[in-house]
């Protein structure tokens, strides 16, 4: 039997495994230690191909929010870090990072106009389709809302397809609060609940909550039986917060976490990032709760 | 007193309630309204009262001699604000201040007290209801005890 072969053009930055070269185009100091940089792919700063074609070998590449990219640094190493930049402008890639290690140290150093390699995007999104219709709680912990901002940008841009939605965010003190001038942007908008709280703060620099992100949830206006939650922070966080929706009449199926692992391939082949039966960079990030129940809070996973 | 009982009947505190008990903590009810910086109460004061926010905001702050005061809590809406009143010996282990105009209810302890010694079924009610206030505000602080937004790249 005849079959037409069409002649493949194998381009390099179609391989999962390489790195693709952006630019810095600017860095932003969120907290004392976290960093958030816009990247530029470096083929589309030479003019071609356009900067707004999508697609493999563009440069640019449409990601959904939730997922995340390997971001290296020659000579250094390559992290897992979310994409925090608005899904509707692919062009300009954004990442917050928190300097923790020696990778993380060495990107949140990064000027403009250097490189770092970029592989990605990768993972599991948000249900933003799915949850057309819905009411949408957020719930952010400290870096938490990171992961969670290209959900938020993709509720507000389509914000007549969701039915009420509530961001509860949680940070240790308001320094280490990120995006605060946006925080208090959508906290004037009239059609989303924003609610912010802080671990402790001297009355002179806060007038806000004080108290743990899991108090604000019985002051979230949503619908129980018509909600989808999206909850990203560190797991005990995660943990309490699925307690406090649980008494709110959420279902398991109705919460959406995002994990943290250990990627390094990120396409599931190497299994650093395994999860019980599950690779955290192809079958998460984020998960819905329901299907990692069983695993969440175990020890030794 | 019609208005007070049915203030309290609808707060999620006092959900399922019998009606007579409701009547009988209404007679130790008001209402009151705090500005915006006034303090409710001081570390030290003795704690003959209680309230159930009804709107506004109120924190909690420790005073802290070379740091100022510190806010641990806030409360608003809904929330129930003080336990102190319940056991000895009965003092305020925080200021509380508005931050905005606060609409309460306020309720004299010592009259609750007493009508507890005369209905225990409704001094257990009630320590039931203020258990799980304290048992919340335990949570909440053990959970800052662990830092748990620290941890996360």
């Amino acid at each position: 039997m005849a079959v037409a072969v069409k002649p493949q053009t194998i381009e390099i930055s179609a391989d999962p495994m390489v790195p693709v070269p952006y630019r810095v185009l600017r860095v932003r100091r969120e907290t004392p230690d976290t960093f958030t940089l816009e990247l530029e792919a470096l083929t589309s700063a030479f003019g071609h191909p356009s900067p707004v074609q999508t697609g493999e070998g563009s440069g640019v590449r449409a990601f959904a929010p939730g997922q995340f990219n390997m971001l290296y640094l020659f000579g250094v190493g390559e992290v897992p870090i979310s994409i925090s930049g608005d899904p509707a402008q692919p062009e300009v890639l954004v990442h917050t990072v928190r300097a923790v290690g020696a990778v993380t140290r060495a990107i949140c150093a990064l000027k403009r106009d250097e490189i770092v390699g970029v592989r990605g995007p990768f993972g599991s999104a948000w249900p933003v389709a799915e949850a057309v219709g819905n009411d949408i709680v957020i719930v952010a912990g400290g870096v938490g809302l990171a992961p969670l901002r290209p959900a938020i940008y993709h509720l507000l841009n389509h914000r007549h397809e969701y039915g009420r939605v509530a961001l509860l965010y949680g940070a240790r003190t308001p320094k280490d609060m990120l995006y605060k001038r946006e925080l208090s942007e959508w906290r004037g908008r009239f059609d989303i609940q924003v609610e912010v709280t802080v671990d402790a703060a001297r009355p002179d620099e806060w007038r806000g909550n004080v108290g743990v992100v899991t108090t604000l949830i019985s002051r979230a206006n949503f619908d129980p039986f018509h909600t989808t939650a999206l909850v990203c922070g560190p797991e005990v966080m995660m943990r309490f917060t699925i307690l406090e929706l649980q008494k709110r009449e959420l279902r398991d199926d109705q919460i959406y976490i995002s994990m943290e692992r250990n990627m390094k391939c990120a396409i599931g082949f190497c299994g650093h990032c395994q999860y019980g039966p599950n690779f955290v960079c192809k079958d998460g990030p984020v998960f819905r709760f329901d299907k990692v129940r069983e695993l969440f809070g175990k020890r030794e996973i | 007193m019609e208005m007070l009982d049915r203030l309290l009947a609808e707060h999620p505190f006092f959900k399922d309630l019998d009606p007579r008990y409701i009547k009988l903590i209404a007679e130790c009810a008001r209402n009151v309204t705090f500005k915006a910086g006034d303090f409710i109460f001081r570390e030290g004061d003795p704690s003959n009262k209680f309230w159930l926010i009804r709107s506004g905001k109120v924190s909690l702050e420790v005073f802290a001699p070379g740091r100022g005061p510190i806010m641990i809590e806030t409360l608003g809406d809904g929330d129930v604000m003080g336990w102190s009143w319940a056991v000895p010996p009965y003092r305020k282990q925080y200021d509380a201040r508005a931050l905005e105009l606060t609409r309460a209810l306020e309720f004299d302890a010592l009259c609750i007290r007493g009508k507890c010694d005369e209905e225990p079924k409704l001094g257990y009610e009630l320590f039931k209801r203020f258990a799980q206030i304290i048992g919340q505000r335990l949570q909440a602080t053990r959970l800052r005890l662990i830092d748990i937004y620290g941890g996360r790249s």
